[in-house]
């Protein structure tokens, strides 16, 4: 049959022994990316905005909290680009150091649960039975409170502060890494190369981790990047509502919860931190989009993130 | 039928059952004495004793449990650290908000998303598509709270058009109920819709490349036919489940645009219990969400079947 | 054929815009079809049969489709035809009956709707009567009970009935011509045998003409007056269907008979058959992205009996001897022996 599509065959193709991430490789990913010129953007935005989290403070043109009592709530201009806010700080200055602690909760959120849900997931999809059934009830326990809220509650239990935050965050979205993971093992559980591992005696530690885990990569990686949208989305919204992040340290949450208080005044105290904000996540949410077109274009977890959303 | 649909509900209790365990264990898992924390500075022997004993926290863990899950299943969450009154009052006075927004957003998404999704999807790879998927990938990734703060400088403070703040109920005023929703109705429909647009794209996609569509154009049907009647309503199969879990979301309070709105659902509720300690209150608000969001999912697969007749065989 | 053709095709060619440049998949196809005949147009999958239909009736997306050529339906010419004017031909000029019943038919309509729908648009009948004439259809192709199987969904019915039912959505606005594109492929050998018997029969009644699509050169040849045999979007050989099966003149068509069982028994149903007995041609067909230089089957012809085979197209011509009006005709540089069919 000559097909009129040049697409390569996917990585689950039957009977295939060697384990396909490896060819597909890191660089051909990053080629990939680089050629879809949406997300070629983004991860330019996202390169740019790491810098920034990286040096922040050397890159402000004022210290964080260097306050000009002169030049409160003044408009956006050559010296202010962004203005200041009410207590005269440059809001430039505070975006840009914000970027780390937004970022860092979000990375940090987003490792917890890469963990906890990848270990839960392959443990439950390898094992099956009894260790599936109640790995997997727990999630889906989990995975019934509504995002934002179960951060809130779980906040209201072990305080304020982004330490927490991170693990709230975290807890959020452990089960969907859970359920990705565990979706994607059961399909290679059964395949030629695991079969043929465990006929030769691995053990099972073994297999998951140099078998199944490389083969079960490319779903995880798509959610990371769908997930770290959305992490930093809920860090925001945490510290929107004053539970995360705590002042003086700026965070972009907070930033739009004090301009909220000025809006009619000073409308850049808001819209400048939020622009941020939308521009990560959305630079998160393309790659993410474009990581899935590139390793796996018939998988959906777009489910997953749909009702993670909030 | 019966089987599948004795299965979800079993599989549903079985994930109550859990949600009940985490729900309840929320007051036990806050370091220290949770009475005496929310009290604070309020604190005096006599308020603490009573609270303790109305909660039944003196009594050992199991039989705290047992009566906590009788007492909520008959309809009494139990008493308000804060102000005394029954959790479930309290909640019962927020739903009439946080359904009319609930309601008024999904009603906006599915305005936005049905089009939307479907004119990007005739017309895929133009330059039509590439906005619509564009502007619903910025619509997911916008924070709504930030959205609702520029809705309210620009609709409400710049042009005046709409109140920026406050819910009025139906029956009080259904013009005022009316105006007072629709800042925040858009806001979070806005979001709402973007995630629910790719769904209607995909589905609708699928739709067009299937076969069924090429018999109703070799029907001759008019395109609007074909459209509508074929692929559409096969489309939209699957959009239910997302529309149901976006549904689910809302009911649950979209707690943050509720803040900024300062609409009086119950996503402001359980806030407010949090920032005052009143762990009952949060207990209750938290096992309503829970529950809201369990019973959606279940009618939606339920639903499914029903609109997707394959299913019901 | 004596009578005029009512449906003509002249040097039709389709081109399919893909990423790896543009795909010729129909490359100066001509023939024509009379009322009351059936002609079957025989080929593997990829060769270019399926779409050169769709493509008349503009089921082949335009872009990334183009189609040139003539197809002249009733003094009009479709390839030419805005969308609006052949839509209306779609159903009550042309209809068609497609591979596989169990995706043709909308999962979420009833039988009855699916049915009702195209008269309602294309006769003005309002939904009580045709209704009515739905249930007669389903009498008409054969279902029993066609009443309370208005109500049915797809999916309640097995695969046979469904193409029943997409036969009688195909026949319900009468058409002159009616398309059958691999409509039996989908279907086990004794289902099939009845699709085709029915098919036949209700030509026979409403003298229409019939189109058979088919890889399977079994399937039609109890049915078919003449058959034009396909190969990378060309016609290589066609002919009445009698002297074609009896001298098969190119080496394709040889290679697709040798691939059959006992000829003749399978169109009357009965026999299954046997894939491991039977010769199979080696080789793919040409991407048609990339088609060979010459006569498109000369990577695979075991003959090659010219050096032209290789660097010039073959033209269509009569084999000698050919009379009448749809002489027999073949697209090789040479004669080959006759052969011993039996």
């Amino acid at each position: 049959m000559t097909a009129l599509d040049d697409t390569p065959a996917g990585p689950a193709e039957a009977g295939q022994v060697a384990a396909p991430d490896e060819a597909v490789g890191a660089r051909g990913l990053l080629r990939a990316l680089l050629r879809n010129r949406l997300a070629a953007a983004a991860l330019v935005v996202l390169a740019i905005f790491v810098v920034v989290a990286v040096l922040g403070e050397r890159l402000a043109p004022y210290g964080r909290n260097e306050v000009s009592s002169a030049d409160k709530l003044r408009a956006p201009s050559l010296e202010h680009p962004f203005g200041t806010d009410q207590l005269g700080r440059d809001v430039l200055s505070r975006v840009l150091i914000g970027a780390e602690p937004s970022l860092r909760v979000g990375l940090v959120a987003v490792g917890i649960a890469l963990v906890a849900g990848v270990v839960l997931g392959l443990v439950a999809g390898y094992y099956r039975g009894l260790v599936d059934d109640v790995v997997m009830r727990c999630m889906d326990v989990l995975f019934a409170f509504p995002a934002i809220l179960l951060a809130i509650a779980v906040m209201a239990i072990r305080g304020r502060g982004a330490t927490n935050a991170m693990i709230a965050i975290g807890v959020v979205y452990t089960p969907i890494f859970a359920r990705v993971t565990r979706a994607s093992v059961l399909t290679v559980r059964e395949q030629v190369f695991v079969r043929a591992a465990r006929s030769i005696g691995a053990g099972d530690l073994r297999i998951m981790t140099r078998h199944v885990l490389p083969n079960v990569a490319a779903p995880i990686i798509v959610q990371t990047s769908i997930s770290l949208a959305f992490a930093i989305l809920a860090e925001a919204a945490l510290s929107f509502i004053g539970l995360g992040t705590q002042p003086p340290e700026p965070s972009w949450g907070r930033m739009l919860a004090d301009g909220r208080g000025f809006i009619q005044d000073a409308w850049w105290m808001a819209v400048f931190p939020g622009l941020a904000i939308f521009a990560v996540v959305l630079s998160f949410n393309v790659t993410g989009d474009a990581l899935r077109d590139a390793l796996d274009p018939r998988q959906r977890s777009a489910i997953e993130s749909a009702a993670g959303r909030g | 039928m019966t089987r599948y649909l004795l299965r979800r509900v079993g599989q549903s209790v079985v994930v109550l059952f859990g949600v009940s365990v985490a729900v309840f264990s929320i007051i036990h898992l806050v370091p220290g004495d949770p009475v005496r924390l929310a009290l604070g500075t309020r604190f005096d022997q006599r308020t603490y004793d009573a609270l303790v004993a109305r909660a039944g926290l003196d009594d050992p863990v199991l039989v705290q449990y047992v009566n906590w899950l009788g007492n909520a299943l008959t309809g009494d969450l139990g008493v308000s650290f804060r102000s005394g009154r029954p959790v479930t009052e309290l909640i019962l006075e927020r739903l009439p908000a946080t359904l009319s927004l609930a309601f008024g957003a999904i009603v906006v998404a599915l305005l936005i998303a049905v089009p939307l999704g479907l004119v990007s999807a005739l017309r895929p790879r133009s330059a039509v598509d590439y906005v619509a998927t564009f502007v619903s990938q910025a619509g997911i990734s916008i924070p709504d709270f930030w959205l609702a703060i520029v809705a309210i400088l620009v609709f409400s403070l710049t042009l005046g058009w709409l109140p920026s703040s406050g819910y009025v109920g139906l029956t009080e005023d259904p013009v005022e109920w009316a105006r007072h929703l629709v800042l925040p109705a858009v806001v979070v429909g806005t979001v709402s819709g973007a995630v629910l647009t790719r769904f209607v794209r995909s589905s609708a996609l699928e739709a067009l490349g299937e076969d069924y569509t090429r018999t109703a154009r070799a029907k001759g049907l008019p395109r609007r036919v074909v459209i509508g009647r074929h692929v559409l309503r096969n489309a939209l199969v699957p959009v239910v489940t997302v529309t149901g879990i976006q549904l689910a979301y809302l009911l649950s309070g979209v707690v943050i645009v509720e803040v900024v709105f300062a609409w009086q659902g119950l996503g402001q509720l359980a806030l407010q219990a949090v920032e005052t300690r009143d762990y009952p209150l949060l207990q209750g608000a938290v096992l309503l969400f829970a529950v809201f969001f369990l019973v959606v999912n279940l009618v939606v697969d339920l639903l499914y079947a029903v609109v997707d007749p394959r299913i019901s065989r | 054929m004596a009578a005029e053709p009512v449906l003509a095709v002249d040097d039709l060619r389709v081109t399919i815009a893909t990423r790896r440049g543009p795909a010729r998949v129909v490359n100066g196809v001509s023939w024509a079809v009379a009322p009351g005949e059936t002609l079957a147009v025989v080929g593997e999958s990829g060769s270019g049969k399926s779409v050169s239909v769709l493509s008349l009736l503009g089921l082949v997306p335009r872009p990334p489709a183009t189609v040139t050529g003539r197809a002249t339906f009733q003094g009009q010419d479709l390839v030419a035809l805005p969308e609006e004017a052949l839509r209306k031909v779609r159903g009550p000029g042309i209809a068609m009956v497609f591979q596989d019943p169990m995706t043709s038919l909308n999962p979420v309509l009833t039988v009855g709707r699916q049915l009702t729908e195209g008269m309602e648009v294309h006769l003005g009948l309002d939904r009580r009567a045709a209704t009515e004439r739905a249930a007669e259809l389903l009498d008409l192709v054969g279902i029993p009970s066609p009443r309370e199987r208005l109500a049915s969904y797809p999916h309640h019915l097995s695969g046979g009935m469904r193409q029943r039912v997409m036969i009688a959505v195909a026949l319900s606005c009468e058409p002159a011509v009616l398309i059958a594109d691999e409509a039996t492929t989908a279907l086990d050998v004794t289902i099939q045998a009845q699709i085709v018997e029915l098919i036949a029969e209700l030509q026979r009644e409403l003298g229409m003409a019939v189109v058979w699509i088919t890889h399977d050169l079994g399937v039609v040849a109890g049915i078919a007056d003449r058959v034009a045999v396909m190969y990378a979007g060309r016609i290589v050989e066609e002919g009445a269907v009698d002297d074609l099966y009896a001298d098969p003149r190119h080496p394709y068509t040889r290679g697709l008979l040798a691939s059959l069982p006992v000829l003749g028994d399978r169109a009357r149903g009965g026999e299954g058959r046997h894939p491991a007995d039977l010769a199979v041609i080696p080789g793919l067909p040409p991407d048609p992205v990339h088609l060979p230089p010459g006569c498109p089957f000369h990577p695979r012809c075991p003959v090659r009996a010219d050096e032209r085979c290789a660097t010039e197209e073959p033209p269509l011509r009569p084999v000698p001897g050919a009379r009448g009006p749809a002489p027999h005709r073949v697209a090789t540089f040479y004669d080959l022996p006759p052969e011993d069919r039996r």
